[in-house]
């Protein structure tokens, strides 16, 4: 599997999102999962909650230390992944598959536009990844 | 912003080299992980792993009355150790709280080797030269010492395989002198994971050879290198207790467990203060927690009763107890096993137990 797959959309935090209609699936990305090493807990938002775009939608615990997730993209929580929640490592092992997070109905389709591209992204976590100034 | 430059072990670029990740640590550039916490965990609890420990500190106090100094430094019975014994102690100052936790190893007749913390190596050296008589010479070997630890079930094994047979003959908190990988080297049956294994103390020259030589030795066992993050998830089940978490200038070795660590019966700077905080009775200890539903971290509060009652100060998810556990400080009335209380991550009350600790015991 690609690091980073071409039908996909990403946030500048490490998100992504599969648009179908208007429902959207979220996820954190392949880059996301190698910074943070072995999850071990997920808290995710319940049915019927709102998310708001680039608002904090959850956390993900690793080992070492608590990460947000932000919402890529605004909207009802239609369905969490259930699975995620009991085996947290599906973050690891499949981030862009059995290790989704959230479907969600789309709020604003024009929001997908404040997103990045694959190959956007891509330049993204090359930057990120390096040592950078601040 | 100005930045101190952090300094490297002698192991620098085997972690470079094995992929691993770096982070700064106590002023050095350590390896948090190579191939991932858990894995690393767990290598250690069922095979064998091998640590870079080199920035901790190595002081060595030579000479006639160099245990008996020592003795007045450390909480435990470092005068009726025997060449060969080492012992886990603690230094304290007169106010009876801990100012580091420290293991001292006695190598030869008039010889002791203290090993310290990293964080602590300027603030122990002040310290301990307070005390010093003219019978005893002082030296600070932390910067030239390389100290390489050998962990896990096969560790014997491997070490054995290296060094000869006489290394796993030791008994727990044994030390001796070895060779290895044609290095001089002291050989302890020490470590901080719960597991078997041992420490090896070598100068910073010869820590490469004995490295490389350890994991080509334990390449068909399994053996792993294992970051500080693993170091920190294996100790934690084994209870062991963490300078700047556990312990510190604020906490006394009776609240914090480790009162067997302190011979009353002997001079020892803090022993009056520490034996009266004995008689008084802790007001709050430290017990061991299972978090339902949520990971606890250093600094999150406990809530009994919706009223925060004590302080997390370490917490994670222990791989192989497969619960989310944490050690806390909570007043002694509310800390019998079985008590339920919370742990307040992120602004909720996730349910936690009190339990027995260690959190993990290894196999006979």
């Amino acid at each position: 599997m690609s690091a980073v797959p071409d039908d996909l959309k990403y946030s500048k935090e490490h998100e992504w999102v599969r648009a179908d209609g208007d429902v959207a699936t979220i996820g954190i990305t392949h880059f996301a999962q190698e910074q943070l090493g072995d999850v071990v807990f997920v808290e995710l938002p319940e049915k019927g909650a709102t998310v708001r775009q680039f608002s904090s939608l959850g956390v993900v615990e690793s080992v070492k230390a608590a990460s947000d997730i932000y919402a890529p993209i605004s909207g009802e929580v239609l369905e969490r992944n259930v699975k995620v929640i009991e085996s947290p490592e599906l973050v690891n092992s499949a981030p862009y598959g059995d290790g989704w997070m959230l479907k969600v109905r789309l709020a604003d389709k024009g929001e997908l536009t404040k997103l990045l591209n694959a190959a956007d992204y891509r330049s993204h976590i090359g930057e990120s990844a390096g040592i950078g100034g601040d | 912003m100005a930045e101190t430059a952090l300094r490297r072990t002698p192991l620098y670029d085997e972690h470079r080299r094995l992929g691993a990740k770096m982070v700064p640590f106590a002023g050095y550039e350590m390896p948090i992980q190579y191939s991932g916490i858990v894995a690393e965990h767990r290598a250690v609890r069922s095979r064998a792993g091998l640590f870079d420990l080199s920035h901790m500190g190595e002081f060595h106090f030579r000479g006639r009355g160099a245990q008996a100094t020592v003795d007045r430094l450390v909480s435990s019975d470092v005068a009726g150790l025997d060449v060969g014994q080492a012992r886990y102690g603690l230094l304290c100052n007169e106010r009876g709280t801990i100012v580091d936790d420290v293991i001292v190893y006695r190598v030869a007749v008039d010889e002791l080797m203290m090993v310290v913390n990293a964080a602590n190596i300027a603030k122990d050296r002040a310290h301990v030269l307070e005390l010093l008589g003219a019978d005893t010479a002082f030296e600070d070997r932390s910067t030239g010492t390389a100290l390489i630890a050998i962990q896990g079930p096969r560790a014997a094994q491997i070490l054995g395989a290296e060094s000869g047979a006489e290394v796993t003959r030791l008994h727990p908190f044994g030390v001796i002198g070895a060779r290895l990988a044609r290095t001089s080297a002291v050989v302890a049956r020490t470590g901080y994971t719960g597991e078997d294994g041992f420490e090896v103390f070598v100068a910073s020259e010869g820590a490469g050879a004995v490295w490389s030589a350890l994991r080509e030795a334990g390449r068909e066992a399994g053996l792993l290198p294992i970051g500080l993050g693993a170091r920190d998830t294996l100790r934690l089940e084994a209870r062991y207790s963490l300078y700047g978490n556990e312990i510190d200038e604020s906490t006394d070795p009776i609240e914090a467990g480790l009162a067997w660590t302190c011979k009353l019966d002997k001079a020892f700077i803090g022993r009056d203060e520490i034996a009266k905080r004995k008689a008084e009775g802790a007001r709050r200890r430290i017990v061991g927690l299972v978090i339902d539903g949520g990971v606890a971290r250093h600094g999150h509060e406990v809530v009994h009763e919706s009223t925060p009652i004590g302080t997390v100060t370490s917490g994670t998810y222990g791989p192989t107890v497969d619960k989310n556990i944490a050690l806390a400080y909570v007043p002694t009335e509310i800390s019998k096993v079985g008590t339920r209380l919370a742990v307040r991550i992120r602004e909720r009350d996730v349910p936690a137990t009190v339990v027995k600790t260690p959190f993990y015991r290894r196999p006979e």
